[in-house]
């Protein structure tokens, strides 16, 4: 794929994209087996057993896909889109290893319902690939080494892009105060603090 | 994967009131603590009504008065912003950036966080405790380190978790509620409900009952206000015990107090004695020492939580003394 591309936009199949369309086609082989599927309308309620069609926005490109009402985001995100850069940890809002952008800021992808998702813009560790290259937070974390064992190293990457989208400049209080809804059970602080204080002057 | 159930997102407040109106049905705001509890099997939800689309229940309005209305779903990133909550109603934009983490105030909203469920580890594990039914308080003679000293009328001891509410006390705020039959408006501090009145509420809220505004009337003149939190590490984690102050001062004496401990009550909990104990007074380290003396002299410390007696006490005598003119 050429540098100058943006992701999914290109002529090739990337190995990424190729997993996101067998999903996709497997979720499509759903929809058609499945009877009374309804599209989501304003004041309809959908039943529990009942899936529902709605569309979400990720990474500038439009998934049309059936839900159920209880799937959380993070859950649709992995294992319907096959998106796996957003990691599943503790599932209740704490350790932050699920965090998305959604309208730019940081969010727990675990505690949104992939319902409230519709309309939103939302973004993954995915999103922030330049093509085929790393995005400069992701490169900043590379350099940095500003990890050890990686699981949280999606989820502080997005909280530090958050951070940045809406203070490119940071204080490094604030750069702790941004990644401080994240766990980082290898101890890797410092060096995330130096990671996103080097992303900032390289965005 | 949560427990199955139907889900509806109305457009209208009168829908949402009317769909919250079915059996086990429950309120979905900013879904942060709802979907924490659906997880937890703390309650169950046939039905899960979201109010999320209700644009007009979003953002900051200045009231002719000079007061403030914050709709319900206003997100506490959102408050904590604000520059005139920061100036004028400093107590709130400071609580509201101690609630939990970056992620969970983008998400979170104002009104969802006064409305939030007890943390109570019994409550929220697999115990079939008072506040969900069952006839045994588990905290009474178990783990109680987290739990309250005031107001538990030996019933149940969990404190309440909020930290806007506090700051939303000592503001004197409104909570602007509406309901199947009608609109209300109540006083903040007639809005949280005592274990001694209903063990298993935390609120007035009927069960078809929304929480709309939350309104800040016109600070007094002078007014200074703040908010303290004290938690067992430094990153985010519930308050072991926090203080919302509202003075204001007549050359330096106190005109007018406000005194609600957080972590402390299974309601923020207005300390009247403190209040008494500096009103028309001078802010004198004497002074201020009684005031700390009196909040808490009425603690019924349980087995474990006796550490918060001098933790409050030295909370009150810190943040009064930040405050003397």
């Amino acid at each position: 794929m050429a540098k100058n591309k943006k992701p999914h936009r290109g002529k090739g199949v990337t190995r990424r994209e190729f997993m996101t369309n067998v999903s996709a086609g497997a979720v499509a082989v759903a929809a058609a087996g499945t009877l009374g599927a309804k599209d989501a309308e304003a004041t309809a309620v959908i039943k529990p057993e009942d899936m529902v069609t709605i569309d979400l926005q990720i990474n500038q490109r439009r998934h049309r896909l059936l839900v159920e009402p209880r799937w959380s985001l993070l859950f649709v995100i992995r294992e319907k889109l096959g998106l796996t850069a957003t990691k599943f940890g503790c599932e209740r809002g704490e350790c932050g290893s699920c965090t998305v952008l959604v309208n730019d800021v940081p969010l727990y992808a675990c505690m949104m319902l992939a319902m409230e998702a519709q309309d939103l813009k939302i973004t993954t560790l995915e999103g922030l690939m330049q093509g085929e290259a790393l995005g400069p937070v992701q490169k900043a974390f590379l350099e940095q080494d500003a990890y050890q064992c990686g699981y949280c190293t999606s989820g502080q990457i997005m909280a530090a892009e958050g951070l940045l989208r809406k203070q490119p400049h940071p204080s490094i209080e604030e750069i702790q105060t941004g990644v401080s809804g994240n766990l980082c059970r290898c101890g890797a602080y410092p060096h995330i603090f130096k990671a996103i204080a080097q992303a900032a002057k390289a965005r | 994967m949560l427990p199955n159930f139907a889900y509806t997102r109305p457009d209208t407040l009168k829908e949402a009131v009317k769909q919250l109106g079915s059996e086990e049905a429950r309120l979905h705001a900013g879904g942060t603590d709802l979907l924490g509890c659906l997880r937890d099997g703390v309650f169950s939800a046939q039905k899960v009504v979201s109010i999320s689309k209700l644009d007009a229940l979003r953002g900051i309005t200045k009231t002719s008065k000079g007061g403030l209305e914050i709709g319900t779903l206003t997100t506490i990133t959102a408050v904590a912003e604000h520059p005139l909550i920061q100036s004028d109603f400093t107590a709130l934009a400071n609580a509201a950036g101690e609630v939990a983490s970056p992620q969970l105030r983008n998400q979170g909203t104002l009104g969802g966080n006064i409305c939030q469920k007890p943390r109570c580890w019994y409550y929220r594990g697999e115990f079939d405790c008072l506040r969900k039914g069952g006839d045994t308080c588990y905290a009474a003679e178990g783990e109680n380190q987290y739990h309250c000293l005031f107001g538990s009328d030996d019933t149940c001891f969990i404190v309440h978790p909020s930290d806007t509410a506090p700051a939303l006390t000592v503001l004197d705020a409104q909570v602007r509620i509406a309901g199947r039959w009608r609109k209300k408006t109540v006083p903040i501090d007639s809005f949280f409900v005592l274990p001694a009145d209903d063990v298993q509420k935390e609120t007035i809220l009927g069960a078809d009952d929304i929480v709309t505004e939350i309104v800040l009337p016109p600070p007094p003149a002078g007014i200074k206000s703040s908010y303290c939190k004290v938690r067992a590490r430094r990153s985010w984690d519930f308050a072991l015990a926090g203080i919302a102050l509202a003075l204001a001062f007549n050359d330096a004496k106190v005109a007018h107090a406000r005194v609600v401990l957080s972590g402390a009550a299974p309601i923020p909990w207005r300390s009247m004695a403190a209040e008494e104990a500096i009103m028309g007074q001078e802010l004198t380290p004497d002074i201020i020492s009684k005031a700390a003396t009196a909040a808490v002299k009425d603690a019924e410390p349980l087995a474990q939580n006796g550490y918060k007696v001098p933790l409050f006490k030295g909370l009150v005598e810190q943040e009064l003394a930040k405050m003397k003119v």
